[in-house]
C-alpha cells in the first residue's frame, strides 16, 4: 500500500518559495478541471487504508480497516480539502479502491486522483502526473524491544542486521543506498506480512516512514519500538504527491489547491491534527 | 509383453499432425516451406499491425516494452534468479523421492495397508487442493511464529518445504499413473519367478513405470520452476520479487518482462528436451518391437 520516497523535510525556505509562487485564485470551473464523472470527484486509495493516513476505525464490509469517506486521518482530510478547493462538496466525493499497481498501469484511469502515500520520483513521473507534495516524511526503523539491534545508536551499526521493507515503498532503496546492509534485505508485499516477519524475528528491523512506524508500534507490534528516524541526507528529496493520469488537465487544478492549502496553513493544521504524535523520535546519525 | 500392440499404436501416433507437417515429406518440399513461411509472415504481420495501431500502444510500449528499462533492470533480476534456480533444484530432488514414496504407499495391496493408502490419498487431495501461496504463507510465517528455537526462521527453507509438500502431491499422482499402466501380468510373472513383493516393485514395476512418466514429470518440474516466484511473497528477493521492486520504483512493468525472459530461458530448453526424450523412446520401441 504505502509508497514513500526517501524522507526529507522540506526546508522552510522551500516552503516559502512555494508559497510565494502560489497562484492566488483557487476558483476553478468544471470546464477547465474535467473529472472522470461529471459533477463528482472520484478519489482512489488502496485497501486496507491504514492509520494515521486514514482514521476513525470505521471499517465497513468494503473498507477493511478505515473507510476513507469519513474525512478522518491525514490523507482523507487532505483529499476533502482539495475537493473543496475544486468546488466539490463532501457528498460529491466518491472513493474507489485502487491497488497500488493499478494506480500507474497504462490505460484510462478509474479515478481523478489517487492518494496513497506515493512518493514523487522523476522515473515515476515519466508515466503518471504527480501533484505538488502534500507531505514530506522521514524514514524510521522499528525493532523488537530487548533484541540486540535495539541497542544500536547510529545508522552504521544497522548494517550487520537483517532488515526488511515493504514493496513499493522507497524504504528498500533507502536501506540499500544509505544503510548498505551486509545481508540482502527482505521485501514484503504487504504491511501485514512485513509486520508479521518483524514479530517473528525473521527480520531484525523494519524500515517504514515515521508516521507508519508510530502506527506499527502502537497497534501492530506491541513489543516493538521505534529505534529512531533517519535524518535527511543526500540530494534526493522525498515527498508524497497525489497521482493523476499522465498529462491530466486536473493536475494544474490540484496543484493550485495544494499550494493554497499549504499557504493558508491548512496542511500544517491537518498534520498537527493527525500526525502530531508521529514526529518525535531520536535521529539516527 | 504387449510389443506388437504398442508398436502399431506408435505408428498411428506418428500420423498425428506435427509442427513440421508436410515440410519434410510428401509433395514439393520447397513449395511447402514457402507456404509455411508466407502463412507465418501474414499471421504475425496482422497481429503486429493490430497491436501497434491500437490507441494505447505508445503508453503500453513505454511501460511494458521499454528497452532502456530492460537493460537497467536485467542484471539485478538475473542475480536474483540464482535464488529461483537454487530453490527449484533443491526442491525437485526431494519431490522426486518423496512423491515416489507416496505413490508406492498408495499401491500397497491388502487390508493391512488400508491406513497408509488412505493417508496417501488424503495427502494428495489436500495438497493439490490448497492454493500454493497459502501453504507458503502458513509455513513461511506460521512455523517461525511458534517461537521454537529449533524451528528454522529462514523463509527460503520454508519456501522449499512448501513447494516439496505441494508438488509431491502432484508428482505422486504421476508416478501412480505410471505404476498403474504396467500390466498386472508383469507382477504376476515376477512373483511366480520367486521375487518378493518389494523386489517386484523395485526391479520390475518401477523401472518401467518411471520411464513412462518422464514427460509428465518434466512438465511438473516446469510448473515448479515458475512457482518458485511465490517464495518472494515471504520477503525473499528472487527474480519476480526483484522485478516487482523495480516496477514499483519506476512505475514501469518492463522489469516483469526481464524476469519472464529468464524463466522462459530455462523452461523452453527443458520442454524441447522432454519432446526429444519422448521421441527417442518411441523410436526405440519401434526399432525393437518391445515394450520397454
Amino acid at each position: 500500500m504505502t509508497k514513500r520516497l526517501l524522507p526529507f523535510l522540506a526546508s522552510a525556505a522551500a516552503l516559502a518559495a512555494v508559497a510565494a509562487t502560489a497562484v492566488a485564485a483557487p476558483g476553478t470551473t468544471s470546464a477547465s478541471c474535467p473529472t472522470v464523472t461529471d459533477g463528482q470527484l472520484t478519489i482512489g486509495t488502496d485497501n486496507p487504508a491504514f492509520p494515521p493516513w486514514f482514521g476513525g476505525g470505521t471499517k465497513t464490509s468494503k473498507w477493511k480497516i478505515n473507510d476513507p469517506a469519513t474525512g478522518k486521518g491525514y490523507e482523507s482530510a487532505v483529499a476533502y480539502a482539495i475537493a473543496k478547493r475544486l468546488g466539490f462538496g463532501k457528498s460529491q466525493v466518491k472513493w474507489t479502491f485502487v491497488p497500488f499497481n493499478k494506480s500507474f498501469a497504462p490505460g484510462s484511469k478509474s479515478f481523478d486522483f489517487d492518494i496513497n502515500q506515493i512518493s514523487i520520483t522523476p522515473a515515476r513521473a515519466k508515466v503518471v502526473s504527480f501533484s505538488r507534495p502534500y507531505y514530506d516524511v522521514n524514514q524510521a526503523i522499528v525493532v523488537n524491544k530487548g533484541t540486540k539491534i535495539a541497542t544500536v545508536r547510529g545508522i552504521r551499526g544497522l548494517a550487520r542486521y537483517k532488515l526488511g521493507a515493504q514493496l513499493g515503498t522507497t524504504s528498500y532503496a533507502f536501506i540499500k543506498s544509505q544503510i548498505k546492509p551486509a545481508q540482502q534485505p527482505a521485501v514484503f508485499n504487504s504491511n501485514a506480512t512485513a509486520v508479521l516477519a518483524l514479530k517473528n524475528k525473521q527480520i531484525d528491523g523494519l524500515v517504514v516512514d515515521l508516521p507508519t512506524a508510530f502506527f506499527v508500534t502502537a497497534v501492530q507490534v506491541p513489543n516493538g519500538k521505534i529505534l529512531g528516524q533517519f535524518e535527511n541526507k543526500g540530494k534526493t528529496t522525498d515527498h508524497f504527491g497525489v497521482v493523476l493520469a499522465k498529462g491530466s488537465p486536473l493536475t494544474a487544478c490540484v496543484n493550485r489547491a495544494i499550494t493554497s492549502l499549504r499557504a493558508n496553513g491548512t496542511l500544517k493544521r491537518l498534520q498537527q491534527l493527525w500526525l502530531a504524535k508521529a514526529t518525535g523520535a531520536p535521529i539516527l546519525k | 509383453m504387449a510389443g506388437e500392440g504398442d508398436r502399431r499404436a506408435d505408428l498411428e501416433v506418428d500420423r498425428r499432425p506435427r509442427l513440421l507437417d508436410g515440410l519434410r515429406s510428401g509433395g514439393d518440399p520447397r513449395r511447402s516451406v514457402a507456404i509455411a513461411l508466407l502463412s507465418t509472415a501474414v499471421f504475425f504481420a496482422v497481429v503486429v499491425v493490430a497491436i501497434t495501431h491500437a490507441p494505447g500502444w505508445p503508453a503500453v510500449r513505454q511501460q511494458f516494452f521499454n528497452w532502456s528499462e530492460f537493460k537497467s533492470t536485467f542484471p539485478d533480476i538475473a542475480r536474483a534468479f540464482v535464488l529461483n534456480v537454487k530453490i527449484f533444484c533443491i526442491a525437485e530432488v526431494f519431490i522426486l523421492v518423496f512423491a515416489l514414496f507416496l505413490a508406492v504407499l498408495r499401491s500397497l495391496p491388502g487390508p493391512v495397508f488400508f491406513p497408509l493408502r488412505a493417508l496417501a490419498i488424503v495427502y494428495a487431495d489436500l495438497f493439490r487442493g490448497i492454493p500454493t501461496i497459502l501453504v507458503i504463507a502458513m509455513l513461511g510465517f506460521g512455523a517461525p511464529a511458534l517461537g521454537l528455537s529449533y524451528v528454522p526462521k529462514s523463509v527460503v527453507f520454508w519456501g522449499i518445504v512448501s513447494l516439496v509438500l505441494i508438488y509431491s502431491a502432484y508428482v505422486s499422482e504421476v508416478y501412480r499413473a505410471g505404476i498403474d499402466s504396467i500390466h498386472p501380468s508383469q507382477e504376476a510373472a515376477a512373483r511366480s519367478l520367486g521375487l518378493t513383493r518389494w523386489q517386484t516393485m523395485r526391479r520390475v514395476i518401477l523401472p518401467q513405470a518411471v520411464r513412462r512418466v518422464i514427460p509428465p514429470l518434466l512438465n511438473d518440474f516446469i510448473g515448479l520452476q515458475k512457482d518458485t516466484a511465490l517464495v518472494g511473497t515471504l520477503g525473499a528477493i528472487e527474480a519476480f520479487q526483484q522485478s516487482q521492486i523495480d516496477t514499483n520504483a519506476t512505475f514501469n512493468f518492463t522489469a516483469y518482462l526481464a524476469a519472464a525472459v529468464l524463466f522462459v530461458a530455462v523452461t523452453i530448453p527443458l520442454a524441447r528436451f522432454t519432446d526429444w526424450l519422448v521421441a527417442r523412446d518411441r523410436r526405440r520401441r519401434q526399432a525393437s518391437g518391445l515394450a520397454t
